[in-house]
């Protein structure tokens, strides 16, 4: 597609889905100017590893850009890093930087992501009181925890998991507290909470649940969480995983449709014709969900990239991709497909003494997601199987002599 | 940017060559991956979508025979990723995220497939 002599695409946000979008377009045949403006100083870089290779030390930090700064001239994708969108102008057709500087656009990609939902108790600015996002965040983690001798972690989420796997792993002392009775509630059945829960107890780590903090003390920093239960525990570090709110300011001050983030149809496109949004800021119709859903994910930020790369560049589909999630903690890796939210049933393949085990989610007799651990084969041929609609009964995904694969590719 | 390591790393060197025969000799850290390797030159044939989790399969190469039998034999993960690869599996077929480079791989030659998706 010729874009010569338009203003060309602008992408807000250069996170995951902002850099995918740019390289998209091209890979799409779009030959017009792109921006890729983002207020961090970096260039766009990953985030999974952030709590994961990265943080344990075990990653050259060179490699954690997404692409080398050549990738962006090579690809006349221009790159404006350390600047922030202030305004969208959705009839003028213009965004407009905090320097006042305005760019016109054909198209615009909202890619904003998230950010961390903060801590409101008392003491929670204290240094020491963490989060973890951006790169600079993750160093100062490091830094941190280096000196720490003991360490409490606020959520039981996947990245408070994953950092209590990591200190845990440095012979830190670990209290992780959760609001809830287990680990990792909104995403994964009970079986999965509670085999994940005593692979940390075994090496360690201690949780405090159904407690929330209350307050934390210290002098210089932090020292103490005090917990809703009563009870206290001493940290030289605090990491705050309690989930994210998506950046959606943005377009609600544009006048754009926003509620668990920007509100986006099939096609992820706002109500303004040719603004789209994508990744972790982007609440979009999702037929795994049933419904509306914001999805906090590589697989969901790099399959929106694509989609709206591919409409710009002329070729216009509804995005419909199986969502896809993966967290490493110890020596083990849990993978998800679909999304198993609303299951009425669950069927566990395997053995969880075996540590090799998956979890297949039904709703109403239908599969809804698979969760595995370390069985890597049924983490496939589950995307296969819901990228198809194919279906299997509970009782067949339990028989270990049924033959997923050929299930996948007989039925569809 | 300040994340990036000051310490001068020791290289070896690895052989891009595309499907349509185009090469590209490129000085790679060792310890890291032949995918890392890849990104980091601009490599095309490699999309590297999870960043080396064995999650996409989109870092599939075939690896030259010579070297074969030096690489660290295919885990159960790589193997099913494997089964999964866009172009089509052969029996040099490699994930390139798994595949950490050591001296002893000085001079490693990789082709990239056609297609990654
Ligand atoms: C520690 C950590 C571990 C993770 N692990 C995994 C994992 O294992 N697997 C997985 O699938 N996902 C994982 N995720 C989630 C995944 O990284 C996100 O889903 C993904 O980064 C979303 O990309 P995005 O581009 O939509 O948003 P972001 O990455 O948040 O990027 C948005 C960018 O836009 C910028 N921005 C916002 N507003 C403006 C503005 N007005 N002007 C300019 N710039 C702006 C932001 O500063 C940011 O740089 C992890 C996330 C974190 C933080
Ligand atoms: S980079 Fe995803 S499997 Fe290698």
């Amino acid at each position: 597609m010729d874009g010569a002599g338009r203003a060309g695409v602008v992408i807000a946000g250069a996170g995951q889905s902002g850099f995918q979008a740019a390289f998209s377009l091209r890979t799409e045949g779009y030959d017009g100017p792109i921006t890729l403006i983002g207020d961090e100083p970096h260039i766009p870089y990953q985030r999974p590893p952030l709590s994961k290779d990265f943080m344990a030390g075990k990653m050259d930090p060179d490699s954690l850009p997404l692409r080398p700064e050549s990738f962006y001239e090579a690809q006349r994708i221009e790159l404006r890093m350390g600047e922030r969108i202030e305004a969208i102008e959705t009839a003028g057709r213009a965004v407009v930087l905090a320097s006042g500087e305005r760019l016109p656009f054909d198209s615009l990609i909202l890619a904003t992501g998230a950010r961390n939902r903060r801590l409101t108790v008392p003491g929670a600015e204290l240094p020491g009181v963490c989060y973890l996002r951006s790169v600079d965040e993750a160093v100062a983690i490091q830094e941190r925890l280096e000196a720490a001798r003991r360490v409490v972690i606020i959520g039981g989420g996947f990245i408070g998991l994953e950092m209590a796997a990591i200190a845990a792993a440095q012979g830190r002392e670990v209290v992780v507290v959760e609001a809830q009775s287990r680990v990792m509630p909104r995403v994964v059945a009970p079986v999965i909470s509670a085999f994940f829960q005593e692979t940390h107890e075994a090496r360690g780590v201690r949780f405090a649940f159904n407690a929330a903090v209350t307050e934390l003390r210290g002098a210089a920093s932090v020292e103490f969480a005090h917990l809703s239960d009563g009870s206290m525990y001493a940290a030289e570090l605090v990491v705050v995983g309690i989930g994210v709110v998506p950046n959606m300011e943005l377009a609600a001050r544009a006048g754009l449709e926003v509620g668990n983030g920007i509100r986006v149809d099939e096609y992820l496109e706002t109500g303004a014709p040719g603004i789209y949004a994508i990744g972790d800021c982007a609440w979009h119709p999702n037929r795994f969900a049933g419904g509306l859903a914001r999805i906090e994910s590589v697989q969901n930020g790099v399959d929106q990239a694509r989609c709206v790369a591919a409409t710009i560049a002329g070729k216009r589909a509804p995005y419909d991709a199986v969502p896809w999630f993966w967290t490493d903690q110890f020596d083990l890796k849990l993978q998800m497909a679909g999304l198993s939210s609303g299951f009425d049933e669950v069927v566990v393949r395997g053995e969880a003494a075996s540590r090799r085990f998956s979890v297949f989610y039904f709703r109403e007799g239908k599969l809804l997601a698979v969760d595995s651990i370390n069985r890597p084969g049924d983490h496939l041929v589950a995307r296969k199987l819901l990228v198809a609609g194919v279906e299997i009964t509970g009782a067949e995904a339990g028989d270990p002599g049924f033959d997923l694969k050929t299930a996948a590719a007989s039925r569809t | 940017m300040s994340f990036f390591s000051k310490k001068p790393k020791e290289t070896v060197s690895v052989t891009y060559v595309s499907h349509n025969g185009a090469v590209r000799e490129v000085a790679v850290p060792v310890e890291n991956t032949v995918m890392e390797g890849a990104v980091a030159n601009n490599i095309e044939g490699i999309v590297a979508e999870c960043g080396g989790s064995c999650m996409c399969a989109t870092c599939h190469v075939y690896v030259d025979e010579a070297f074969l039998g030096q690489l660290e034999p295919i885990a159960e993960n790589e193997e099913e990723m494997l089964g999964n690869t866009a172009a089509p599996r052969q029996a040099n077929s490699r994930l390139a995220c798994q595949l950490k480079l050591t001296k002893a791989l000085n001079g490693l030659r990789v082709t990239t497939p056609p297609n990654q998706q």
